[in-house]
């Protein structure tokens, strides 16, 4: 009978820890596809916020962390399309504890740099003229480092793609270059297999977009 | 098996039925403390997937399976959490919540009256970034020069410094990490201004404030000047600078481990072919050469703590003549030689518990030798009757030494506590002689230990206080003064303020007045200022309008040879209005500054027969800066207009009684539009191992002739105008430097 009652409390909780896991599943899989989609600020606050949820009830899940701080950074990011330069930094100091905190449960992953990368961009553009220096060279770094970690990763070539395109030619930039590396971008998507259904898969969409400008 | 099987269904059935029975919807509307909606609050309950985001109304609805106590966290950029615990049971919750702006120094109130801020911190008073002072069309890379641009400045061009507010340049103070500089500017030639012998590239932050700045800061009438100094640079390097005035080479060295840095430079300047192409007023039998060298580290002590050293060492002499304007066909001949070397050591370090200690000394040594004298038409000495006057030398040492302690404890938020001391010494030697030989030596020891505390107060995200106190004595006055200052910040609306200023402020009589037959005290101002400034996304308002009471100002007589003071019964006063409007936002790519300034100002102190407005003060001011950046040249386009409308000048004679006006006037308005070309051809370039700028240009373009003054011969009977010492000024340089690559020095120590 003791050892009935033991192997009942391993199943319950084994039980409970699938349902648990299934459970965290099931609620990234309802939020992960809008990433790609939502093109709203208030939008992707609200997906912020239902990623740091799921974040701080897991704790040692890196996705959704990733999630919520990508989120933060896109917004900084159409923010700075319309100029609200001021916006920007406080974005910015939500999104680092969440990079930060996912880089800390995945160190070495392609994708966690990449989301590096944009944050370091997204602080540069925020001042570029006094802030060149300071987050011009993390950014490069952190590409660099997501490239050599994965060179199949399609993100890498969609940020790189994003720089040559909208970097003046003066500034070593190239709309042709650009153009290039969005091709080799779609290229690597087609191949790309997510490690799940909720790791990072998005950016297809605009790489499409860059493909159909002139 | 099979029962346990049963009986786990069924306690997994159970535990789920509970659970969808026990669903609860919460719901409410989330405020600010201003009953304002706030959209996009994160509403969760904690350690659940559970919550919801509040909409454009601030409402907010959800549902939950979780049951019992629960914790409801509220949370949102610019507020700080909420939590309440709840009980969940069933049906419908409704919780409203109220959340309170978070003081962060993003959001907050700035104590802000009186001070310009340039700085990579992202504040509301920084209205200017650190790359604006080197930017600026009229500053040619000076420091001073560059903020003369901003309200409160005068455009003084005939002795160096900064005249803030109907002060003196001598009532400006210069600080470097904390301490006081002793001689910021080259030593002072006759009628023409001198530069700051210090880069602007080696600091990273300056505060200039012309009014009711902090107790930390004191021996200044009107004006303080506050320098930091950069932290570690980002990648070592070299650098190499050549232009029509100087060539220069300097390296930095920061350690593999980004934990400490060092580096030096030397430069030598020499206005020899500057002068051959431009023609200058007066006739150089030595050119101006200037040997310039400094050497800093840098130490990151731990993960807060910073050591920083920086040393400078220069060595120049100039000589020339003028036509004499006292005896047709002779000349006046000055020449000057200088050595200066200046050592600031500085330590900064976080401590256990929101402790923090800043801590300085600095050490200046100089040395000047001055003589004066007449030439005849064969450039022989000659000594004129009436005119032996001319005829001197004067060697001047000096040594000064000043430490400062600021320890902070921060409270909370942004609110602190600040105390400390500080320690002035000075030591100066002079040496006068005479036409005849005659010697008249001279020693003057000074100082000044201060004792200060403040506090920030932050009320509220949009109500700021500070108070401070500061207590000097001086061993030469012997007394002993203690001056309260006060501040107040107060939010208006979405980035507009406003906020009023009080200080009273000492110091000590110019050392250049002593030693006195009399007893002195300390001179005496009291500002009142009150400020309204608006910030928006890239666009900059400001107003100020400011009185300012002078009591106790020195008054001279000739005593022996020299002016000397005999008391403090001089007294004055300044009021005016200013306004500066900044705007990168209109036009892409294009930024500008106007600033503008009022001053009605009268004292009486020096030889000044009765009240009067200072030759040093005028009543307009203005400044337009412009800087356009075009991309596909790589070109920064900056240029600047500066105005001032014509400043009172006298000839004060003295009578052996007293002192009378022999002659007095307005001088002309004055106008100068400099212009200036970068040409960053390595922007940008990727993999580019080094950076050059290439730099034209040219300070008064349109030739305007500009008089700062007259000076008078000895009569009284010529006059002559002050003036630049050549009109327009064209200054070509290129400067380069070379990263070295740290990418290298990895692989190297990988193999």
């Amino acid at each position: 009978m003791k050892k009935g009652l033991f192997v009942l409390l391993a199943l319950v909780i084994t039980t409970a820890t699938i349902a648990q896991s299934e459970k965290y599943i099931k609620a990234m899989e309802a939020l992960v596809p809008a990433v790609d989609t939502t093109r709203n600020p208030e939008g992707l606050t609200e997906l912020a916020n239902s990623f740091e949820r799921i974040a701080n009830a897991e704790k040692t899940q890196w996705l959704p962390y990733y999630y919520a701080a990508l989120c933060y950074i896109n917004k900084a990011n159409m923010l700075y399309a319309t100029q609200q330069l001021d916006q920007i930094d406080p974005l910015m100091d939500k999104a680092e504890p969440l990079l930060m905190k996912a880089e800390e449960l995945e160190k070495n992953n392609s994708e966690v740099h990449c989301l590096k990368k944009m944050f370091n961009t997204g602080k540069m553009m925020a001042d570029p003229m006094n802030r060149y220096m300071t987050y011009g060279q993390p950014a490069a770094e952190a590409l660099e480092t997501a490239k050599s970690l994965n060179p199949e990763n399609p993100r890498v070539y969609l940020l790189e793609g994003i720089d040559k395109y909208y970097t003046p030619e003066q500034w070593g930039g190239s709309k042709t270059e650009g153009k290039k590396l969005f091709e080799a971008a779609m290229k690597k998507y087609e191949a790309f297999k997510p490690a799940s259904s909720i790791h990072p898969s998005w950016g297809i969409g605009q790489v499409k977009y860059f493909l159909t400008l002139e | 098996m099979g029962e346990f099987k049963k009986l786990y269904t069924i306690i997994v059935s159970t535990f789920l039925l509970q659970a969808v029975t026990a669903q609860v919807t919460i719901k409410g509307v989330v405020k600010d403390n201003k009953n304002n909606p706030v959209a996009g609050a994160s509403i969760a309950i904690k350690d659940s997937y559970d919550g919801a985001t509040s909409d454009s109304l601030g409402r907010y609805s959800f549902k939950t399976f979780e049951k019992g106590t629960q914790l409801l966290v509220v949370s949102n950029i610019g507020f700080k959490s909420f939590e309440q615990q709840v009980k969940l049971e069933s049906g419908v919750l409704t919780i409203d919540v109220v959340l309170k702006q978070e003081v962060t120094e993003l959001t907050a109130v700035v104590l802000s009256a009186g001070t310009f801020e340039a700085s990579d911190r992202k504040r509301a008073a920084a209205v200017l970034d650190p790359i604006d002072i080197v930017t600026t069309a009229s500053a040619n890379g000076d420091i001073t020069q560059a903020l003369k641009t901003l309200p409160g400045a005068q455009q003084v061009g005939e002795s160096e410094g900064l005249y803030v507010r109907g002060g003196t340049a001598a009532e400006t103070k210069t600080f470097i990490d904390g301490t006081l500089v002793n001689n910021f500017f080259f030593s002072s030639v006759p009628n023409i201004a001198q530069f700051g012998r210090f880069s602007p590239f080696i600091f990273k932050g300056t505060v200039f404030s012309t009014g009711g700045y902090s107790a930390l800061y004191g021996q200044a009438l009107s004006s303080a000047l506050i320098l930091e100094s950069i932290d570690l640079p980002e990648q070592s390097s070299a650098n190499l600078g050549i232009s029509v005035l100087s060539l220069s080479a300097g390296y930095q060295h920061l350690s593999k481990n980004n934990k400490s840095s060092f580096g030096g430079s030397y430069s030598y300047t020499d206005l020899s072919l500057a002068f051959a192409v431009i023609k200058q007023r007066q006739d150089y039998s030595r050119v101006p050469a200037y040997h310039n060298a400094d050497a800093n580290f840098r130490i990151k002590t731990s993960k807060t703590g910073m050591l920083k050293y920086y040393g400078y060492f220069s060595s120049n002499k100039l000589a020339f003549t003028t036509n004499s304007i006292d005896s047709l066909g002779y000349m006046d001949k000055f020449a000057i030689s200088n050595t200066n070397h200046y050592h600031n050591l500085s330590w900064k370090e976080n401590l256990p518990k929101r402790w923090k200690l800043q801590a300085g000394i600095s050490y200046t040594n100089n040395k000047d030798n001055i003589n004066s004298g007449m030439l005849d038409a064969n450039k022989n000495e000659v000594i004129l009757g009436n005119l032996e006057g001319k005829t001197f030398g004067i060697i001047l040492k000096g040594n000064y030494f000043n430490a400062k302690t600021v320890i902070e404890k921060k409270l909370k938020g942004l609110s602190a506590v600040r105390f400390g001391s500080e320690y002035n010494y000075t030591h100066d030697e002079s040496e006068y002689t005479a036409y005849n030989g005659q010697k008249y030596p001279g020693t003057i020891k000074e100082h000044i230990k201060s004792a200060f505390a403040e506090a920030d107060v932050y009320v509220a995200n949009d109500l700021a206080v500070k108070g401070g106190l500061r207590l000097e004595h001086s061993s030469s006055l012997e007394k002993t003064n203690l001056a309260p200052r006060f501040s107040i910040a107060y939010k208006i609306g979405k980035g507009s303020q406003a906020s009023i200023a009080y200080g009273i402020f000492y110091q000590n009589p110019e050392r250049r007045y002593l030693p006195s037959p009399n007893e002195l005290t300390y001179m005496k101002a009291t500002h009142y200022i009150l400020q309204y400034q608006k910030v928006l996304n890239q666009q900059s308002f400001r107003a100020e309008v400011f009185y300012k009471k002078y009591d106790n100002l020195v008054k001279t007589a000739i005593v022996g040879f020299t002016e000397a003071a005999v008391g403090n019964n001089g007294f004055g006063d300044a009021k005016g209005f200013e306004f500066f409007w900044r705007d990168k936002k209109t036009i892409k790519n294009f930024d500008y500054w106007i600033s503008y300034s009022y001053l009605d100002t009268k004292r009486d102190f020096l030889n000044f027969p009765f009240a009067i407005t200072p030759n040093f003060a005028a009543k307009h001011t203005a400044s337009l800066v412009t800087k356009k950046f075009v991309q596909n040249l790589k070109m920064n386009f900056n240029a600047s207009y500066n105005y001032s409308s014509g400043r009172p000048y006298y000839n004060i004679g003295f009578d052996g009684t007293n002192y009378k006006f022999n002659d007095r006037g307005t001088i002309p308005d004055y106008h100068n539009v400099s212009f200036a070309i970068n040409y960053l051809p390595t922007i940008g370039k990727k993999d580019a191992k080094s950076f050059a700028v290439y730099v034209l240009q040219v300070s008064n373009i349109f030739n305007i002739k500009q008089t700062y003054g007259y000076t008078y011969s000895y009569n009284g009977q010529r006059k002559e105008a002050i003036v630049p010492t050549s009109r327009m000024f064209v200054f070509i340089g290129a400067f380069i430097s070379f990263g070295v690559d740290r990418s290298e020095e990895v692989i190297n120590n990988g193999l």
